[in-house]
């Protein structure tokens, strides 16, 4: 449990002493190790979710027409190939039919966009759990105190997550091919 | 010849010359000066400021020379997840612009490996100088080596002139002004993790970064032995080393080994860990581990 005092998260949108992991108006915490957490005592900031350029409130387009949970072809948002879980689910069941601008748990409850890791907690407990500790994800900061985490969607395309050798620069950024940085001189050649 | 305390070497090489063979230390007159470590509380400072203000001058930029004690309650052990390391070597070059390494000629304290997937962790087959197009290569991995911070360290108890030791967080330094240069460190470290300034190093004063710390980054005069201090000019500080921060696919973990809440404690505890060359019996306080 004191692995986990140290993991208080607050988001830099709220500046709050609440973790993000603890939905304001949802109901009881699912998960109990997260309800029993003791109060923040330290500062962790999360940038905001990596939306694609202008695509954010999707309110602003998707309030006009009805939801529609067909698979189909889409007509909008071709850019997204959906490799998650595909055969199985579609947009409506990870994001909110009723409020575009948020997700939707398992449990029916919405989530914003900057607790999607919630959401993605629900499959992936595991990496949940890590990234929670700080171990899964890129953490810069303090070692002891005030620390910036990433969201889950920051490096994983949710639509298509897996990292392929040699992908060309799909989807968010970082996602590019890595070209290493120049070898070190090897001794004698200079 | 009893000048400026640091002088030591120049001073060292005349009474070499002048003596035959054993000087007992002992003998040195007393100007010959002392490791910082040493010195009363307000000698250091006015050496301190000292050299801040030598630094300043010869790189004409404003710097600071800090000589941070360790905070107490604090062990600093490293975690390096290999089944995420990419093989980018982001960390190498973060490390050298932090840590006012020389340019050229070329010294880094990091040192990636890749290695092939059929062999397993090897290091006689290991590759430092891979350079494809982009990484990771099809059938390899990557491990980073740099200073294990050994808590049995082997480095410290060669050295003749007790120029390097283990600090009370664990980190193991080097007093640049009082090494001699014999590399004795560099052939008892098994990591290859201390390096030599053959020649004067070649850092550029736009190339400098100005907070210095006395036993870290600190500008190094030729002839002496240097190595990773997990950035100790950050770390003191509370903050992460810059090679933790560098890393793009957070591969690198740093924490206080003695809080049971950290980082480090949390992969030690759940993840499966391994140190290099485990039968040297040398205790890295740098663990290796797959996140997966």
């Amino acid at each position: 449990m004191r692995l986990l005092a140290v993991l208080a998260l607050v988001s830099c949108s709220t500046a709050g002493e609440t973790p993000p992991w603890h939905s304001p108006e949802g109901p009881a915490d699912p998960d109990p190790t997260l309800a029993a957490m003791p109060p923040a005592t330290e500062r962790t900031e999360v940038p905001p979710p990596p939306f694609s350029e202008g695509i954010f409130p999707c309110s602003q387009c998707h309030s006009r027409a009805p939801a529609n949970t067909k698979r189909r072809e889409l007509t909008f948002h071709r850019e997204i190939v959906l490799a998650h879980d595909e055969g199985h689910r579609w947009c409506l069941d990870c994001h909110d039919p009723d409020d575009r601008d948020k997700l939707r748990l398992a449990s029916g409850e919405r989530v914003a966009f900057e607790e999607s890791f919630r959401l993605c907690g629900q499959c992936h407990g595991d990496k949940y759990r890590d990234w929670r500790a700080g171990v899964h994800g890129r953490r810069s900061g303090e070692w002891s105190g005030h620390k910036t985490y990433l969201l889950c969607a920051h490096c994983h395309n949710p639509h298509r997550p897996g990292f392929h050798p040699g992908f060309r620069g799909e989807g968010p950024p970082g996602r590019e091919p890595v070209i290493p940085m120049p070898p070190p001189v090897r001794p004698g050649r200079r | 010849m009893c000048g400026d305390p640091t002088d030591r070497r120049s001073f060292l090489r005349q009474v070499a010359g002048a003596a035959a063979g054993g000087v007992a230390a002992g003998l040195l007159p007393s100007c010959v000066g002392e490791r910082l470590r040493d010195l009363p509380r307000d000698e250091a400072r006015r050496r301190l400021a000292r050299l801040e203000a030598e630094t300043r001058a010869r790189f004409g930029r404003e710097v600071t020379l800090s000589a941070q004690e360790a905070q107490p309650g604090v062990v600093f052990g490293y975690a390096l997840d290999l089944s995420r390391c990419i093989g980018c070597r982001r960390c190498v070059y973060a490390c050298v612009e932090e840590n006012n390494q020389s340019r050229e000629p070329q010294i880094h304290w990091i040192k990636v490996l890749a290695m092939d997937k059929r062999r397993g962790i090897d290091l006689v087959h290991a590759d430092a100088y891979y350079n494809p197009p982009a990484v990771p290569e099809d059938g390899r991995f990557y491990v980073p080596v740099q200073c294990q911070q050994c808590d049995n360290a082997p480095c410290t108890k060669v050295c003749p002139v007790r120029a390097t030791w283990q600090e009370p967080d664990g980190i193991v330094v080097v007093d640049y002004d009082w090494c001699i240069g014999c590399r004795y460190c560099m052939a008892a470290c098994p990591y290859g993790a201390r390096h030599f300034n053959w020649s004067e190093p070649g850092l550029r004063a736009a190339e400098l970064n100005p907070a210095l710390h006395y036993l870290g980054n600190r500008p190094r005069p030729m002839g002496v032995v240097e190595k990773c201090t997990f950035c100790i000019q950050r770390t003191r500080q509370g903050r992460y080393p810059a090679c933790v921060e560098a890393c793009p696919v957070g591969a690198r973990k740093f924490g206080n080994l003695l809080d049971p809440g950290s980082e480090v404690r949390y992969v030690i505890e759940h993840k499966r860990v391994l140190i290099l060359k485990e039968e040297l019996n040398t205790m890295p306080k740098f663990f290796y581990f797959y996140g997966t």
